[in-house]
C-alpha cells in the first residue's frame, strides 16, 4: 500500500481504537491487530505524532505497582476520525469512478 | 532474553538518539513487555513477540532525522580542554577548508551521478521525438509519393519506438534504483554515528 496513504489510515485507526474509552499501547496494538498488523515503533511513532498535533492526550496511570500511559482522545481528533469518514466517501467515488472505466474498457 | 536484558541492549543501542526521547521509547517497551506478561506470557515470551533488536533499532533509527543524530553526537562531545579548543581554532584554516572541500566533492560525486540520469531520460527523449519525426516524416514522404524515402522513415521511425521503450525501462529502473540508494547510504550513515556511541 502506498506509505502516504497507510500513514493516515492508521493514525485513524489509532484515534477510533481509543474513541470509545481511554486505552494504552498494548491494548491498542491487540484491539487493532484483527484488522491491521501494528509493530511497537510504529505505533510509538504514531501517537507521538498525534500527540504533537493535539489529537490525544497522554496521563500516567499506576498499575499493579508499575506505571502504565493512557491515551484519551480529545476533540481535535475526535474531529479528524470525522474528517476521514468524508475523505473516504470521496475516496469511494473515486473508486466507483475508476472500476467503471474498468468495466467498461472490459466489454468493449 | 529476559527483561531487562532485552531493555539494557536496546538502551545501549539507542545512545544515539536524544536521552529523553530514549528513555521514553526504552518505557514504552518496558510497559509492552509487563503488559504482555499480565496476559500470561513468560518474560522471555513477552521479550520474543517484540521482535528483534537490530530490527527495532533500525526502524527506530530511520524514523529520527539525521540532522537530531547528529547534533546528539556533537553535543555529547563538547567537554573540550582549552588548548583543544585553541587548536581547533588555529587549524581552522586547514580543517574548515578540508571539510568544505570533502563536502563538496561528496556532492558533486552525487550531482555527477545524478546527471548521468538526467542525460540518459534527455537520449529517451531524443528517441520519442525522434520517433515522432519517423511518423511525420513517413506521412510527408507519402504525400509526396517519395516512397523509398517513406519507407526508411517509417523503419527509423520503428527502430526508435524499440529503443525508447528499452530506454525507458532501463531509465526508470536506474532512477529508482539511485534513489534506492541513496536511502541505504543515508541509513548507513546513521548507524554509523549511532554504534560508535554504543561501542
Amino acid at each position: 500500500m502506498d506509505t502516504q496513504l497507510k500513514r493516515g489510515l492508521l493514525d485513524v485507526c489509532v484515534l477510533a481504537a481509543i474513541k470509545g474509552e481511554d486505552s494504552y499501547g498494548y491494548k491498542i496494538i491487540k484491539d487493532l491487530s484483527p484488522y491491521i498488523r501494528l509493530s511497537e515503533s510504529t505505533l510509538y511513532t504514531i501517537l507521538k505524532r498525534l500527540e504533537s498535533a493535539k489529537m490525544l492526550t497522554v496521563r500516567n496511570v499506576e498499575h499493579d505497582g508499575r506505571l502504565r500511559k493512557y491515551y484519551h482522545i480529545t476533540e481535535n481528533g475526535l474531529r479528524r476520525i470525522d474528517e476521514f469518514k468524508d475523505e473516504w466517501k470521496e475516496i469511494f467515488a473515486i473508486y466507483q469512478f475508476i472500476t467503471k472505466e474498468e468495466n467498461e474498457n472490459g466489454e468493449k | 532474553m529476559g527483561k531487562s536484558e532485552f531493555l539494557e541492549k536496546l538502551r545501549l543501542r539507542l545512545s544515539g538518539i536524544p536521552q529523553i526521547d530514549a528513555d521514553e521509547r526504552v518505557s514504552f517497551y518496558s510497559e509492552m513487555i509487563d503488559d504482555r506478561i499480565e496476559e500470561g506470557l513468560t518474560e522471555e515470551q513477552a521479550v520474543n513477540e517484540l521482535g528483534s533488536i537490530d530490527e527495532i533499532v533500525s526502524q527506530i533509527l530511520s524514523e529520527v532525522p539525521l540532522t537530531t543524530i547528529v547534533r546528539e553526537k556533537v553535543k555529547k562531545n563538547y567537554t573540550l580542554r582549552a588548548w583543544g579548543i585553541l587548536l581547533i581554532v588555529l587549524g581552522s584554516p586547514i580543517w574548515l577548508s578540508l571539510l568544505v572541500a570533502l563536502f563538496a566533492v561528496i556532492i558533486s560525486v552525487y550531482a555527477a551521478i545524478w546527471s548521468v540520469i538526467v542525460a540518459l531520460w534527455a537520449v529517451e527523449l531524443s528517441f520519442v521525438l525522434g520517433a515522432l519525426c519517423g511518423v511525420f516524416g513517413l506521412g510527408f514522404f507519402s504525400v509526396q509519393g517519395a516512397i523509398i524515402s517513406a519507407v526508411s522513415m517509417l523503419g527509423a521511425g520503428l527502430l526508435l519506438v524499440g529503443l525508447a521503450i528499452f530506454g525507458f525501462f532501463g531509465c526508470k529502473y536506474l532512477t529508482i534504483g539511485t534513489m534506492r540508494a541513496t536511502k541505504w547510504v543515508l541509513i548507513r550513515i546513521k548507524s554509523w554515528f549511532v554504534k560508535r556511541e554504543a561501542v
